[in-house]
């Protein structure tokens, strides 16, 4: 009895079983911003995803932003390289590139920093989006 | 290369990609992608000029 609501919202969920794009499109979208959208189709989604995302990671990086390495000290800096992470190829990228790595001097090359964390963490929601899509939770 | 943005014109970037990704994230239908995105960017940006101004009385 007491599992009956739970039984009632599954059976509502009309979201599909995990499939090979439900692993593919997020993959594919924490790689390359959008590209998770792009693979099923949803072109204008995934290239406003692509611009949006790109556009704030490069503009950090041409602020003169910092860009955080993988760490185990302050926890804002542990902080700072989970958003990093989220950016995918570009964080890659920059990192074997080696570029990003200086000091925070000045303000602007903070905000650049706070641009490039925040570029990674909408990619996190994109791919979240994207996952949603392939599960067909989201149209 | 570098480049210089003003604290306002960093913040309107800012708020313009971000409101683009949470409207096409958190909403459906297209029409209310638009509506969501629009209204995220008028926050963002509100919330600067109420908060610039709330600054500027502080400091008076």
């Amino acid at each position: 009895m007491a599992n009956q609501p739970i039984a009632k919202a599954k059976a509502a969920d009309p979201a599909q079983p995990d499939n090979t794009m439900s692993i593919i499109a997020p993959a594919l979208g924490w790689l390359i911003p959008g590209a998770g959208h792009m693979i099923q189709k949803r072109w204008i989604r995934g290239v406003l995803l692509f611009t949006s995302i790109g556009t704030l990671f490069v503009l950090g990086l041409m602020m003169q932003g910092h860009i955080y390495k993988a760490n185990g000290g302050d926890i804002l800096d542990i902080l700072g390289f989970v958003g990093d992470l989220g950016a995918g190829g570009m964080y890659i990228v920059t990192l074997a590139m080696n570029w990003g790595q200086g000091t925070i001097a000045f303000a602007i090359a903070d905000y650049g920093t706070k641009f490039m964390i925040v570029a990674g963490l909408l990619n996190f929601i994109a791919v979240a989006d994207a996952y949603h899509i392939a599960i067909g939770k989201k149209p | 290369m570098t480049i210089q943005l003003t604290h306002f014109s960093a913040a309107f970037v800012f708020a313009l990609f971000a409101s683009i990704v949470f409207g096409i994230t958190h909403r459906e239908t297209t029409r209310e992608m638009v509506r969501y995105g629009l209204y995220c960017f008028a926050m963002f940006l509100g919330g600067l000029l109420i908060a610039g101004w709330a600054m500027w009385l502080v400091r008076r």
